[in-house]
């Protein structure tokens, strides 16, 4: 047998040998008490460990725990979806220096757009004002009150149908909702208001509103939110199409 | 549901975090910050890898950035081991185990902890904490030794190593 090196005594007192290895190390303890000393010290602390700690295991959670959410605003963090929208888009990323005022302010707008979606989106017989049969009103009407040109993406790619639209209020004036169903009956809403503050950067972000999502981002004036009762990725991909038929 | 698969490894990553940040009020808050943070990056866990594995690696993490934002990690490993040939203050008993612990570097610590409580292999630790098997090894033994000298109150024996 090779030798007994300090890794393998570690390995045998935490049972991470092979049954090989394991009876070879046996026999060469046998001889050496100063490395089974050892050994059996530091199986004592295995047990001591574990019968310290393992009570925590017991506890009830806390409820803080339980109600835990997903950070938001820190996008460097969702590297994956930042590497597709930073290629796809080239937009400014916001960075972990952003200050808090910014992001509370920013977080309101998918807060708003996640809520607007939770009220309309279920709604069976008035989930829009105005129907997708009198679009050019609704887009008109819309535009004026919120005293900008909207574009309503066409997802038909997508598997969505505009069923129209409806006037919310925003974060400071008024806000536009679109709303959107597949053949499945499942709704996405944009939702379009004006920039409360003066942020510079545009910025694709995401969020997850209990069990909405909302992808959203400010362009110029205008803030955008889309949301949906759905996974991240399946969103994710019609986001970039609202992003891409918004800015072409 | 992400967060209902997340939730259920809730109670060990307590069990770690107690261990590893000592006060239970901190270690909730480590935890806490591990959740969001594990919840907002849920795409980037492989699925059919190991969860549990993931999130102790997410765990670390924020657990290095608390101690950085703190200043209580040693940047240089050998500033620790320095520190390991000072005299300690008064020997330990068993049940001061968690104690003891505090006086490990935090390196140490987690490498410890991970194989003695939750019982991961050497190449799982290599991966959570992103150093190679090698230093795992060493990190646990230089830990393992510094614990049973602190609990034996027989820290000084570093002392006549280095002199020898």
């Amino acid at each position: 047998m090779s030798n007994l090196t300090e890794a393998d005594l570690h390995a045998y007192a935490d049972g991470q040998l092979d049954d090989v290895r394991r009876v070879q190390v046996e026999a060469r303890l046998a001889h050496d008490l100063t490395a089974a000393e050892r050994v059996r010290a530091w199986r004592e602390q295995n047990e001591a460990l574990r019968a310290l700690y393992n009570p925590v295991l017991n506890e009830p959670v806390p409820q803080r725990l339980l109600a835990a959410r997903p950070l938001r605003g820190r996008w460097p963090h969702y590297a994956l979806a930042a590497g597709i929208m930073g290629l796809s888009f080239g937009l400014g990323w916001m960075s972990h220096s952003y200050r808090t005022d910014r992001f509370v302010e920013a977080a309101a707008l998918p807060r708003r757009a996640a809520v607007a979606y939770a009220v309309y989106a279920p709604e069976v017989r008035h989930p829009v004002e105005v129907g997708a049969d009198q679009q050019d009103h609704l887009v008109k009407w819309l535009s004026k009150r919120l005293g900008n040109d909207l574009k309503v993406p066409v997802l038909t790619q997508q598997g969505f149908e505009l069923v129209g639209g409806r006037l919310l209020p925003g974060g400071k004036g008024p806000g536009a909702q679109f709303m959107y169903q597949d053949a499945r009956g499942q709704r996405i809403t944009l939702y379009v208001s004006l920039r409360d503050a003066e942020p510079r950067d545009t910025a694709f972000r995401f969020s997850q509103e209990d069990k909405v999502a909302v992808f959203y981002w400010i362009d110029g004036k205008l803030g955008y939110a889309l949301s949906g009762e759905m996974d991240r990725a399946s969103l994710l991909a019609v986001a970039t199409v609202v992003y891409r038929q918004l800015n072409p | 549901m992400e967060s209902a698969e997340i939730v259920a490894h809730i109670p060990r990553l307590r069990r770690y975090a107690r261990a590893l940040a000592g006060d239970s009020h901190r270690a909730d808050d480590l935890v806490q910050d591990t959740l969001e943070r594990a919840m907002a990056k849920f795409h980037l866990w492989r699925r059919g890898s190991d969860l549990r594995a993931w999130l102790f690696t997410v765990m670390h993490n924020v657990f290095i950035n608390q101690l950085k934002a703190r200043r209580e990690l040693a940047l240089d490993e050998a500033v620790e081991d320095a520190l390991q040939s000072a005299p300690l203050s008064d020997p330990l008993e068993l049940r001061d185990l968690d104690a003891a612990l505090r006086q490990l570097p935090a390196e140490q610590r987690e490498v410890l902890l991970l194989v003695g409580l939750e019982q991961l292999s050497y190449a799982e630790v290599s991966k959570v904490l992103s150093i190679p098997v090698g230093t795992v090894m060493s990190r646990l033994s230089r830990g393992r030794e510094r614990l049973r000298a602190v609990i034996s109150g027989a820290a000084t024996v570093t002392n006549l190593k280095a002199v020898k």
